[in-house]
């Protein structure tokens, strides 16, 4: 293990992580929406801000974790509070940061009732998703992700769509059914080590059997994150009714944790039963490619379209991981950044769309690019994103994904290939609908384009996405130290193939 | 002065005694009750640490009991705060209410110092007769006599298992020709192994499995909950479990090292209690039976704590026990306040709470998650101390067994959580609170929250008094 680096006077993650949380204490205090919006949008900026530095001061040539803090927090469980980013997380807090203000202004007048409860909501969130990527111990990684089952199920079941108790209680029993066998796994590598330290449980060797149940019981709870087939049936529901800013982070963020947890536990901790599960989980991830594909290409509700569409998108990510090569795991992990910003720019899109039609049907959004030009513009960008055309940055991800992936198995790879073409797909026919199509839909006229709010909201994103595409290097290689820590330590489960 | 907190409260019981003996004087006895409960806590700060015994050793004060006691006192206080002006209670015999009342918490004052087996049945019974007749006094009404029906259920069920404790305790006597505690335990080792000795501690235990509602002592529990008044209901939920963890604590404590055989006796009413608590409260509407089944299951989760028979286990179902009375209260403060004239809740009824009254609504919410188990609340916390002590004595089984029973039970704790937060309130009326309910609101979700979060000088200190 390579020395960590602590950090300086500032305990800059911890800050990350409580400034949320106080002011979400403000703004219960605060009266009118207006302030509420605005506090919520300056208070997102300004820690979005105060996280760039992470960045700048990352020191790209070690694998060790860096800006560490330890404190003991329960010795008598052992459990210690303790945070520190690594290439992997560093680049998904920085998402998370990002993300938040372009949430909160896509609430700005979706949300009308209740928004200061809606505020407090989306900034507990910020916490929450925050310390799951920065938490170095695992009881504090738990505890954290947990924690956001509370106020996401409350953004959906408050201010939902028409079904959205049902979806709700169906993303909350979902989530703690699976991350309950993760905590028994955690326990039982606390016996194993004697200590909650993430770091200190990677690479211990433990006998094979041990880590072929840590790594179901730890697997379960990722795969329903993720969400891998057969365990996405929450996705749809949860998307469809969650209001604009719940879906983006469901989509940006949430999912993202799932392929986290693969590459921070599973992967450096029961190496032996990742070499075991390997071929399953990759063949799952290929499923989920094609199915979320042809599932796609079947809706006619928006939201729905872009739900399963990262049902594909997200196969790509643990396809990735599980090939166990560098462009493998690089190229999901750039991936999962980049679903980050195309699907939640797609959820953002569709939200704006919502909300001058008051319906997510294709149909009725045909023809719209003659009285939205600014918007069609944008939402061509990320359609053609989520299709990973060149240019873009879906396409350095699929790609690196589909390299690691031929590595490690041609036929599988090739398997993948009609979910792709079914991605082209249907993204080509959403954009012809929405754009050119039914230029005579009634109703239409009226339409005002997008404001200089919502232009703020989706130009960071379509930046990203071009940015990503075109020199995806300044976020490579803050990776490539870590990944290769990663699949050395993963790759001692691998018997030699002739 | 090692005595002053059970002094302290038998003589605010006597002076409520007196009280009752005039006419209306409900007012005067409410705050004769609130000034012991609070001098109680005090006086438990101040005598904590200190040692003493008394009656040749029959009841001692430890550092164990003195834990106990700051914790029956703090719960005596947030239950005299949540039984508000006693809403449900019979009009003339509200002073008597409090009476009984604080007879009951003395008697588990005096329980947790019993290390005498005759001190302890006294003691014991002493908590428990008072309960008794606290269901009976619910208030009658229109169609509803169900509250007498619930008291001879409870003392029936009480009396019998206070028999079968007795008579596992003549067992163990007869083994050992001593009613301590303290030489019974090590007369015994040699027997441990013996049917006779493991019966007699079998059947001592369902003296305390019937006060924890253990299946399958737990019977009396959804109809002693549905039949006695909100507030009663509330305190028999929280305060004696806590007694009966701590009794149980002091017995299997002093029967280690560990025999297996025990150890299994406890782990399958442990599964049995899970199960059977969280499937059948799945079913019910009344929010009051629904806590009742909720709580078999968390009993089955305590226990996880005495299968595991270390020291880490016992600290644990202690710290559960203390943090579950909280989180129940936390419930049942919801429960008195949003009832309308004191009737029973049924699910629908918390329709919309969010907007009626915002502070019972997140006061219920924290209880409900944390009864849940979910993070950062006092509930997580404790379960995982319990499943860490039981995984770490190999009891794998057993661990997964309370985990596929979390993830049951999440099912109808979301159901309260649904009707309060997701559905709208429709026409029903806004729910007023007074300043003290507010308090105690907010000293619940903070005790919660600092039981979760910050749990580190409990254990250690219950961890030390073992």
């Amino acid at each position: 293990m390579t020395a960590e680096t602590h950090t300086g006077a500032i305990p800059v993650l911890s800050i990350l992580i409580f400034a949320p949380l106080a002011a979400a204490a403000i703004a219960v205090a605060l009266r009118s929406d207006r302030a509420l919006r605005w506090w919520a949008l300056l208070f997102t900026l300004a820690n979005a801000a105060f996280s760039l530095p992470l960045y700048s001061r990352f020191d790209v040539s070690t694998a060790a974790f860096q800006f560490v803090e330890r404190h003991p927090w329960i010795p008598a469980l052992k459990i210690e509070y303790s945070l520190g980013v690594d290439g992997i997380s560093l680049l998904l807090v920085l998402l998370t940061t990002l993300v938040m203000p372009i949430c909160v202004l896509a609430s700005w007048r979706y949300i009308k009732t209740r928004v200061k409860e809606f505020m407090v909501c989306l900034l507990i969130m910020e916490s929450a998703m925050i310390g799951v990527f920065c938490a170095l111990d695992a009881i504090l990684f738990f505890v954290f992700w947990e924690s956001m089952l509370i106020p996401m199920s409350v953004m959906i079941g408050v201010w939902g769509g028409p079904r959205k108790i049902y979806a709700a209680i169906k993303f909350f029993v979902y989530t703690m059914s699976g991350s309950i066998f993760l905590l028994v796994a955690l326990i039982a590598l606390r016996l194993q080590t004697g200590s909650f330290d993430i770091p200190g449980m990677m690479g211990r060797g433990y006998p094979v059997g041990f880590q072929c149940w840590i790594f179901l019981a730890m697997a379960i709870s990722f795969a329903i994150k993720v969400p891998m087939v057969p365990f996405h049936t929450w996705l749809p529901a949860a998307h469809v009714e969650a209001p604009t800013a719940g879906s983006v982070l469901l989509a940006s963020i949430l999912l993202k944790m799932g392929g986290y947890g693969f590459l921070r536990f599973c992967l450096p901790m029961a190496p032996n039963a990742t070499a075991i599960f390997m071929p399953w989980v990759a063949g799952i991830s290929v499923a989920a490619i094609v199915y979320g594909g042809f599932a796609a290409l079947a809706q006619s509700d928006l939201k729905k379209l872009v739900a399963y569409s990262s049902v594909g998108h997200m196969g790509f990510v643990t396809l990735g991981i599980f090939t166990l090569t560098r462009s493998g795991i690089e190229g999901a992990m750039l991936q999962m950044i980049n679903h980050g910003v195309t699907t939640g720019a797609l959820f953002v899109a569709v939200g704006m769309l919502y909300e001058r039609l008051h319906t997510r049907e294709l149909g009725a959004a045909a023809g719209i690019g003659k009285h939205m030009p600014a918007f069609i513009t944008c939402f061509g960008v990320f359609a053609l994103s989520s299709l990973a055309f060149p240019g873009t940055n879906s396409f350095i991800g699929e790609f690196l994904v589909l390299k690691g992936s031929f590595e490690y198995s041609r036929w599988l790879t090739l398997l993948a290939v009609p979910g792709v073409v079914a991605s082209a797909a249907y993204n080509l026919r959403m954009l012809q609908r929405v754009a050119w199509g039914g230029t005579s839909n009634p109703g239409h006229d009226g339409l005002r384009d997008i404001d200089l709010r919502e232009v703020c909201a989706l130009a960071p994103l379509v930046i990203f996405v071009f940015w990503i595409g075109l020199n995806p290097e300044p976020f490579m290689r803050v990776l490539h130290a870590s990944v290769d820590q990663l699949i050395q330590q993963a790759g001692q489960g691998l018997v030699p193939r002739p | 002065m090692p005595f002053l907190t059970e002094s302290l409260i038998l003589l605010g019981a006597l002076a409520i005694f007196f009280v009752t003996l005039g006419k209306g004087r409900t007012r005067e006895a409410r705050v004769i009750a609130l000034v012991t409960s609070a001098a109680t806590v005090l006086a438990a700060a101040v005598t904590l640490g200190q040692e003493a015994t008394l009656f040749d050793g029959a009841y001692r004060v430890d550092l164990f009991s003195q834990i106990l006691k700051l914790a029956f006192a703090i719960g005596f206080v947030l239950v005299l705060l949540m039984k508000g002006k006693l809403p449900d209670i019979q009009g003339e015999i509200k002073p008597e209410y409090y009476f009984f009342l604080t007879a009951s918490v003395s008697g588990l004052m005096m329980l947790v110092s019993s290390i005498d087996v005759i001190t302890l049945v006294v003691a014991l019974e002493l908590s428990a007769f008072p309960l008794y007749v606290m269901v009976a006094m619910r208030r009658e009404r229109e169609g509803q006599r169900t509250q007498m029906e619930s008291a001879i259920k409870y003392i029936m069920f009480g009396i019998a298992a206070n028999g079968i404790m007795l008579f596992g305790l003549s067992y163990l006597f007869g083994l050992t020709g001593t009613t301590s505690l303290r030489d019974l335990m090590p007369r015994l080792q040699p027997f441990l192994g013996s049917p006779v000795a493991l019966v007699g501690l079998a059947m001592t235990f369902c003296g305390l499995y019937y006060k924890l509602a253990v299946f399958p002592f737990h019977f009396w529990t959804p109809d002693v909950y549905q039949g006695s008044s909100n507030e009663t209901a509330g305190l028999i939920a929280s305060l004696p479990k806590i007694g009966a963890v701590a009794v149980l604590v002091r017995f299997v404590s002093l029967a280690s090292p560990g025999d297996p055989t025990l150890s299994l006796f406890m782990a399958v009413l442990a599964g049995a209690s899970m199960f059977y608590g969280n499937l059948v409260a799945l079913m019910q509407n009344d929010l009051k039976r629904l806590l009742g089944f909720s709580g078999i299951a968390h009993a089955g989760y305590a226990l996880l704590g005495f299968v595991a028979m270390d020291r880490d286990g016992y600290t644990a179902a202690i710290y559960y026990i203390f943090a579950y009375a909280l989180m129940v209260i936390a419930c049942f403060v919801a429960i008195c306040r949003v009832s309308r004239d004191g009737t029973n809740v049924a699910m629908e009824e918390l329709a919309g709470l969010h907007r009626r009254s915002p502070m019972l609504a997140v006061t219920l919410g924290v209880g409900i998650f944390a009864l849940a188990g979910i993070p950062p609340f006092a509930g997580f916390t404790a379960k995982l101390a319990l499943l860490k002590a039981a995984l770490n004595q190999g009891h794998l089984a057993l661990v997964v067994i309370a985990v596929v029973n979390t993830v049951i039970a999440i099912y109808y704790y979301l159901a309260v959580v649904r009707e309060t937060f997701f559905r709208d309130p429709a026409d029903r009326p806004a729910v007023v609170i007074d300043f003290p309910t507010r308090a105690l609101c907010v000293a619940l979700v903070g005790g919660i929250l600092a039981l979760g979060i910050l749990p580190q000088p409990i254990i250690e200190a219950i961890k030390s008094s073992l």
